[in-house]
């Protein structure tokens, strides 16, 4: 069967119509847990698993605030092992190298199933090598948040790495030794699954406007260390000093400039790599230089939008997760650094999530094709090498959603026929900025417009194509092999892609 | 007319697949000093190949043989030399040298019936070429000149600072010399690559010596660079203004007037006139116009 993209996708799923189609749908939520009973404290989690019965065919939820200093997943999977407990879900928020110990679970079928919104490392790699025995489902952070508030994704027990836990049960990511910042992207595991469970490794008196409410939660577990906060750390965090990157990124604020996109009372969502900085710097300058303010700034944050918070020129960060641990602090100490949910963040069911409020993108990817639909699930093998996370969500809800690439990466185009999995579809994608033009959709007939006045490198798609094709040659065509191993949940449930077994 | 001369080693691929897209006025390939001996013969086929491929460079190209004191001179130069190359640059560049230098460009241009003179941009990197300022300037084939401090200080035995201050006059006596005969002047690179702000000021304060260009070692100096010698979007409107009122002036048969309180006369309409040829060729009037 194939979907609207011409993708081949599993029979019997709900395939990809557009990325506006949820609009036909309503919204559907199952019942919200609560806690009759209080809080029960623990001081293992041996005694958890007791209580909790956890058997064969569960799922487990957790999330990936601490990201690579994460331990929470691997103390929870190595119970698993020693119990002898068989055929678990793994539901992920996202899933990180040094989740690496959950490759013999999966090669044992301790774990059978695996949905997460980003995976990289070696757990992709023996996925892509066909060892996990269900399907894999790759959601986007705010389809996550749809997933389980609709009863898609249905989470037995949640196991919630908490670096604060107050006497009452109630969490939070703001205080401890291993304080992460905003913790999101779990606040739907939290509110639907059948058992929360905290772990956490610093108790305190109290905690004021904790994330986590105590209504929801059943045990919480004292453990040792839940993980090393210096591991949160997203992308670079330094701009970058490659002089490609920074010819990319002072086009795209060229682009931004010509579109009158920086102007009072605006909003920008970037990433952490080394050119979404250099954006950032760039734009700063000019708003510094013209007195400009920023209504807000959203996604995961990092210290460099501290930074422009505290010298005013932000009002106010959305932040579902800290990139950095300067980040963790601006959230601990200032009141216009907010936290919020995944659902708020990026659930297409949400009534104004924060992703339809942006005016502008700023997004990274591994292939685009002609069509402008955007890969960064898989590299040009089909190896899984990252996922949606954010991307398609507020590439679906930005007012301009912006690609910045090289157009040649290692000798490859970037930019292809087809690109060998569809993340995020084209028609939400507007400008692809590659250091050897500027390519805008066709279907933005008001941008082509604006920016064919000005003197900046427009070219078509095909141009850009053409190029890299001119530089490096025509790359021979690799065929992927026929034998699915997962797919791609585009953020209203229906599926986009299917992810294949590596050859 | 170039504000920036960005030098790339040529023995480094990647950096000649991207020469286009740094924004330099000018690329130097480099032959000599960036290029250890052992990768002289890859760098110079490198280079060669790459002239061969270019498609209408969007900037000029020039290369830095190795300097004519060995057989190395003439073999980057038999290699090299092409219908695309602009110019070559001579290190440790004296009068005799340029000389020989321009009777071996008469050789290859005849033999490889390349039409157009290939200029010579010699460095002025000792002291006895400090010394020979003003006959080098005025040489058959000279476009410009440029200032080589490392080496220069190295050879005077004096300390190179980022300040400066030991630069000073050869820095004057190139922008005066290269005024006098109608060529470009180019300022020494700024080698701290990561220091942003310290190359601004260096920048400007070439620019207010007289010097019209700056070489690049890194590419991310070029942006700095070159919007230091652009003339300011104030500066073009001042300009303006005063081509504007003198035009009105020579109606009325007057050589003084008064503008905004000061007093115009032939040299500050001069000066106007030659800034906005600069700023034309860089594009600026055009914007100017769209406004």
């Amino acid at each position: 069967m194939k979907n609207n993209l011409g993708r081949e996708i599993f029979e019997q799923v709900k395939p990809f119509a557009s990325s506006d189609a949820f609009n036909q749908e309503s919204r559907r939520l199952i019942a919200k847990k609560t806690t009759e009973e209080s809080v029960v404290f623990l001081k293992s989690i041996e005694e958890a698993f007791d209580l909790l019965k956890i058997k064969n065919g569960m799922t487990i939820s957790f999330h990936h605030h601490l990201r690579n200093g994460d331990k929470v997943i691997n103390l929870v999977a190595e119970t698993l092992k020693k119990r002898g407990i068989k055929d678990i879900t793994i539901a992920a928020s996202s899933l990180f190298p040094n989740n690496a110990p959950l490759v013999d679970l999966i090669k044992d079928q301790t774990i059978t199933g695996i949905v997460t919104n980003y995976i990289n490392g070696p757990i992709a790699k023996a996925i892509g090598e066909g060892y996990l025995k269900n399907p894999l489902i790759m959601d986007t952070h705010g389809g996550r948040a749809r997933a389980i508030e609709s009863g898609d994704l249905k989470i037995d027990i949640a196991f919630i790495a908490t670096p604060a836990v107050d006497r009452l049960g109630n969490g939070s990511g703001k205080f401890g030794p291993s304080a992460c910042g905003t913790i999101g992207y779990v606040i739907p595991d939290l509110m639907y699954a059948k058992k929360v469970v905290l772990m956490t490794d610093y108790m305190t008196e109290h905690i004021v406007e904790p994330e986590l409410a105590s209504e929801y939660v059943d045990y919480v577990v004292m453990i040792d260390k839940i993980g090393d906060s210096e591991g949160i750390v997203s992308g670079t965090t330094k701009v970058t000093r490659d002089p490609v990157g920074r010819k990319i990124a002072r086009d795209t604020v060229r682009v931004l400039d010509a579109l009158h996109l920086i102007k009072d009372g605006f909003s920008m969502q970037t990433g952490a790599g080394g050119v979404s900085l250099a954006v950032v710097e760039y734009v700063k300058n000019i708003m510094i230089q013209s007195e400009i303010k920023a209504r807000f700034a959203s996604g995961g944050i990092t210290g460099q939008y501290v930074d422009m918070l505290e010298n005013n020129l932000v009002d106010t960060l959305y932040d579902v997760q800290c990139f950095d641990l300067k980040a963790a602090r601006s959230y601990r100490e200032n009141r216009r650094h907010i936290a919020i949910s995944a659902s708020e963040y990026g659930n297409p069911f949400e009534i104004k999530p924060i992703v339809n409020d942006l005016d502008f993108v700023i997004l990274g990817a591994t292939e685009v094709d002609l069509d402008f639909n955007v890969n960064v699930t898989t590299d040009s093998l089909g190896q899984i090498i990252g996922g949606s996370g954010g991307h398609s969500d507020t590439a679906h809800g930005a007012k301009v959603t912006m690609i910045v690439t090289n157009l040649l990466k290692a000798r490859l185009p970037i930019i292809k026929e087809k690109v060998t999995c569809v993340t995020t579809p084209g028609e939400d994608i507007d400008i692809i900025v590659t250091e050897r033009g500027i390519a805008i959709n066709p279907l933005r007939t008001d941008l082509i417009d604006t920016l064919s006045k000005t003197k900046l490198p427009i070219v078509t798609i095909e141009d850009l194509m053409k190029t890299a094709h001119h530089i490096a040659g025509v790359p021979n065509h690799y065929e992927l092999s026929h034998q699915p191993i997962g797919y791609v949940r585009y953020r209203d449930g229906s599926i986009i892609d299917t992810l294949y077994k590596i050859k | 007319m170039h504000r920036s001369y960005l030098f790339i080693p040529g023995n480094h691929p990647a950096m000649l697949q991207n020469a286009d897209i740094f924004g330099a006025d000018a690329i130097i390939f480099d032959l000599e000093d960036a290029v250890s001996i052992n990768e002289k013969d890859s760098a110079r086929q490198l280079i060669k190949a790459f002239f061969e491929t270019l498609q209408k460079p969007k900037f000029s190209i020039y290369v830095r043989i190795n300097g004519l004191n060995s057989s190395l001179g003439s073999i980057d130069l038999n290699m090299v030399m092409n219908e695309i190359v602009e110019g070559i640059v001579l290190p440790k560049a004296t009068v005799s040298d340029i000389k020989m230098l321009s009777k071996l460009l008469d050789t290859f241009e005849n033999a490889r019936r390349i039409k157009k003179k290939t200029v010579i941009i010699p460095i002025i990197e000792t002291a006895k070429a400090v010394f020979e300022i003003g006959q080098i300037a005025q040489l058959p084939r000279v476009s410009a000149l440029l200032l080589g401090a490392e080496d220069l200080t190295g050879d005077m035995e004096i300390e190179r600072t980022k300040q400066g201050i030991e630069i000073e006059y050869p820095r004057a006596k190139i922008a005066f010399a290269c005024k006098a005969f109608e060529i470009e002047a180019i300022d020494t690179p700024f080698t701290d690559v990561t220091d942003d702000e310290g190359l601004e000021k260096d920048a400007l304060h070439a620019k207010s010596l007289g010097m019209n260009a700056k070489c690049a070692i890194h590419p991310n100096q070029i942006e700095i660079i070159n919007k230091t010698f652009t003339p300011t979007m104030v500066a073009i409107d001042e300009a303006l203004r005063i081509v504007k009122a003198d035009e009105e002036a020579q109606k009325v048969h007057r050589g003084v007037f008064s503008l905004n309180g000061k007093m115009v006369d032939k040299p500050v309409v001069d000066r106007a006139k030659k800034l906005l040829i600069k700023a034309k060729h860089f594009g600026m009037v055009e914007d100017i116009d769209e406004k």
